[in-house]
């Protein structure tokens, strides 16, 4: 295998981590999130929480593990957007540092002030994140200002309020309402009576207004946002000759790809149809094909981000020649090679074990098994 | 303070407030697994309410573990992005393979380990419980390999072109010899926490007359486990001396205050008081020879002092000026063979370079006085590294004393513990903390002025953000973490007040009140 096919994997392959993170964090996100809005005293609330108890941290290892990957296999990428989005970052962690001792403590005492404090806190610690992941996805579309010095030292010369624009707060908002639906469809698997009807009522609009919210923001994408284009040849099986290239801004240029490549345009079209097929299927009961249709609608928005910046990662809106794309900031050809090998062994594993640990886990919970098992649950 | 202190700080804070929990984690881990294996041998449900009770404090001490190590994570990009990108072609392997091997394991388990009791067999529960500990581990594993590198970087090669430090041989790096001792080394210290906290809670329960069989069964299998750990600390502790002879020498002469090379065998300081100004460490207390058998397990071999270090510091922060000016005209366009060459011969010594870039921005033409800064800068400051390697070590040998006194009073049964005993139990419950961040102090404070054991100076290593913005945060994280620490201090003192009778079985003391009073 040579170093450009393994470029290639590690762009598929860093596209999985996302995704596998959406999908199963996602959802006890969502759960989270909607604790107070799904939720009508505190059994319910438990019931919720309980549905996602046993499985939350093992999804939000899929965050770790993409932070992991991106550093190991696209290290330029991961110094550039983790120090370029720093106080961006430092809020999402500040709001995931909520959720591990919200679960944990919020059954450790019996009141109902403590109860409510930890419950916004797992409704911020889950909001806050989805919301900031999709703002960052909205200024990757239109590029952030950075550049490298002679020694490729970062400087980003953009502001935290710079991030919080338009476009890139439209697609904030979609992330988060993607999230809390996921979050719903799983509910409606897990759950009895009241709150799984209102798990479908909540799915059967939210999906609706997502998949409004994603065609509007493509539309958008197409009418206002400048899109970036390498007019320079890049060696794709060379060193990262990261800041020797030229790059061209021009209208239109996000959808090159799927002129070049129409068979793209299944990613879009996926993504609507997964949320209407979502909305339906909550309407009509098939809570299974909610789910699903949910995961693969995210997994579609994702893919789209992804396929539309194609080759870019992190495009520079100031110094649009120092733009990251994943042929020319990636590690070295072994270490790519090494982590393609890991991934391989271990991506099965994980996927086998957390299979089984859900199955182990299934059923419906309802608020009597809560009330039976009230100091062993969380 | 600058965005080079500021990051410093919030690092060192945000990696010693994470490492309040790690150590438990991985001793309660396995003294679960070894309460469950008792419990499923046995059938005593005694044991299983053991694992049980002790798992809850397991899990609000994990819970801040997972929350404070996402802050790690994140870290290295944001606050160290010139580093994650000099380094993180070797240095982000190790971290993505510890989350890909070991974290989703224990992770996903942790979930069936709490959840899963009446959803799975004996023993599928019990082999879930081995899993978790096995996996968190491994976590240790991976986390030490990418460390070990910090100190003692193996297996690459900078390249020019990409200007940043390439892999060359992978196994280099995960049989680190650095990596493989502090693996070893930091595991039985965090057995030995997990067993001095265990231990101590059961000695409170045995002073208070509470829960009698189920504080004496903790007491118990927590002596033989933590004296087994106190002894392979120590053991394996000397044996990370020996490997600092070899490749850290600053270090090791650092925290030996060992101002100047001495004949062979190399003299142990006891006590003393270091003094920068003199070079000297008054009142010192030596015993002949033994940092020569610790340090080169010889005694023909001499310990490098820190003056001839420094000597040789300066020939390679002089080669290391050339590398870094030859470097410059490289990335500026000369690429002439002569360049090159010349490149090449003193490329070794680039990171030497570098430390003349926080005195001056024309390294070129650094002065005479910036080199003799860089030279002083290039040793770590030595009373902090001498303070807490004793404080470290005093703590070892107290927690092995008090392990040897637990086990030979529950080897030969005795019913009732002597009360002194139980008394260094309970308070020597804070030692293990003081012994394990007194440890990563000299580890990392040791390893200053270098991110990157040198290769890349820590002054470099930091992203360009501005003063405002690392406040911003260091604060905000300095008021949650503390916020979070109180209260799981809190619930940790108020579940392990309750004791078993948190699990609510309707078998313990504090459940059914008459007992308390007889107790």
């Amino acid at each position: 295998m040579d170093y450009e096919a393994l470029r290639f994997i590690w762009w598929l392959l860093i596209g999985v981590l996302l995704i596998g993170f959406v999908v199963t964090d996602g959802f006890d996100m969502g759960v989270a999130a909607l604790l107070k809005v799904l939720g009508k005293n505190n059994d319910e609330r438990r019931v919720m929480i309980n549905a996602i108890a046993p499985h939350w941290d093992g999804n939000q290892v899929w965050l770790i593990t993409a932070g992991g990957a991106l550093f190991a296999a696209w290290p330029t990428v991961y110094a550039a957007s983790f120090s370029g989005f720093y106080i961006a970052l430092m809020l999402t962690l500040f709001a995931l540092f909520l959720r591990p001792i919200g679960f944990e403590y919020r059954a450790k005492i019996d009141s109902e002030t403590w109860r409510s404090r930890w419950d916004w806190a797992l409704t911020a610690g889950s909001a806050i994140p989805a919301l900031i992941f999709g703002v960052a996805f909205g200024n990757l579309l239109q590029g952030v200002p950075f550049y490298f010095d002679d020694i490729l030292r970062l400087h980003y010369t953009g502001s935290f309020w710079a991030l919080l624009n338009p476009f890139a707060l439209l697609a904030g908002i979609l992330s988060l309402l993607m999230i809390l639906n996921h979050g719903a469809t799983y509910l409606q698997l897990k759950t009895e009576a009241e709150l799984k009807a209102r798990s479908e009522n909540l799915s059967a609009v939210l999906a609706l207004v997502c998949s409004a919210i994603f065609v509007l923001a493509g539309v958008w994408l197409f009418l206002a946002v400048d899109g970036y284009s390498v007019t320079s040849l890049i060696d794709t099986n060379g060193a990262n000759r990261t800041t020797d290239k030229t790059v061209l801004i021009s209208a239109g240029a996000w959808f090159s790809n799927y002129a070049r490549w129409p068979l793209l345009w299944l990613a879009p079209v996926l993504g609507v149809a997964g949320f209407v097929a979502c909305a339906m299927a909550s309407k009509t009961q098939r809570h299974i094909t909610a789910f699903i249709s949910s995961s693969l609608a995210i997994a579609m928005v994702v893919l789209t981000a992804g396929v539309s910046m194609f080759p870019f990662v992190m495009p520079s809106s100031s110094t649009p020649a120092h733009s990251l794309t994943m042929w020319d900031a990636t590690a070295s050809e072994s270490t790519l090679m090494i982590m393609f090998v890991v991934a391989c062994i271990f991506v099965p594993l994980i996927l086998a074990y957390t299979a089984w640990s859900y199955f182990v886990m299934r059923g419906r919970l309802n608020e009597q098994h809560i009330r039976d098992n009230s100091h062993s649950l969380y | 303070m600058d965005i080079v202190d500021l990051s410093r700080l919030q690092f060192a804070f945000t990696a010693m407030i994470h490492f309040l929990f790690v150590p438990l984690t991985l001793g309660m881990a396995f003294l679960l697994a070894i309460m469950e294996s008792v419990y499923v041998m046995t059938g005593k449900t005694i044991y299983r309410d053991m694992t049980k009770f002790w798992g809850k404090l397991f899990g609000i001490n994990f819970a801040l573990g997972v929350t404070t190590g996402i802050a790690m994570e994140f870290q290295f990009g944001t606050n160290w992005s010139y580093y994650s990108h000099y380094v993180g072609d070797i240095f982000g392997a190790p971290l993505a393979i510890e989350a890909l091997m070991a974290f989703f394991l224990e992770s996903t388990l942790i979930g069936l380990f709490f959840f899963g009791w009446d959803r799975l067999s004996k023993e599928k529960h019990l082999a879930v419980t081995w899993l978790m500990a096995l996996a968190s581990n491994l976590s240790a594993l991976w986390i030490l390999v990418a460390n070990g590198w910090m100190q003692h970087p193996v297996g690459s090669v900078f390249n020019i072109d990409t200007m940043r430090m390439e892999l060359t041989s992978f196994s280099e790096v995960i049989f680190n010899p650095v990596a493989q001792v502090k693996f070893v080394h930091t595991v039985s210290a965090g057995y030995v926490t997990g067993a001095v906290f265990v231990l101590a809670i059961s000695s409170w329960y045995l002073l208070k007359g509470r829960d009698l069989p189920f504080a004496r069964r903790s007491f118990a299998i927590a002596s033989a486990f933590g004296l087994a750990s106190a002894l392979s600390v120590i053991v394996l502790g000397d044996e990370s001396g020996y490997e600092l002879g070899d490749v850290q020498k600053v270090k090791l002469a650092a925290v030996e205050a060992e101002w100047h090379t001495h004949p062979a065998p190399a003299a142990f300081t006891v006590f003393g008081l270091p003094n920068e100004q003199t070079q000297t460490t008054d009142y010192a207390l030596k015993i002949p020879a033994v940092l020569g058998l610790i340090a080169t397990r010889s005694v023909t071999e001499e310990v490098a002092g820190l003056s001839e270090l420094k000597e040789k510091h300066l020939e390679r922060i002089i080669r290391g000026q050339e590398a870094y000016v030859l470097m410059t005209q490289y990335r500026a366009g000369d690429k002439s063979p002569a360049t090159i060459n010349r490149f090449n011969e003193v490329s070794a010594d680039l990171g030497y370079g570098m430390l003349l870039t926080a005195y001056t921005d024309d390294v070129a033409n650094a002065t005479a006085e910036h080199i003799a800064q860089a030279v002083e800068d290039s040793i770590p400051k030595v009373w902090p590294l001498f303070w807490s390697f004793r404080i470290m070590v005093a703590c070892g040998v107290s927690m092995l004393v008090l392990f040897a006194a637990a086990f030979w009073h529950s080897a030969k049964r005795t019913v009732d513990k002597p009360r002194w005993l139980l008394k260094f139990a309970l308070f020597s419950l804070p030692l293990p903390w003081i012994a394990c961040e007194a440890g990563w102090f000299v580890a990392e404070y040791g390893r200053q002025p270098w991110a990157i054991g040198e290769i890349l100076p820590t002054h470099l290593a930091v992203s360009q953000l501005s003063v405002s913005d690392i406040w911003f945060s260091l604060g905000a994280i300095v008021v949650l973490y503390t916020i979070f620490v109180i209260i799981e201090m809190w619930l940790m003192t108020k579940y392990a007040r309750l004791g078993p009778s948190a699990l609510h079985t309707g078998k313990y003391d504090l459940e059914s009140p008459a007992n308390v009073k007889e107790a």
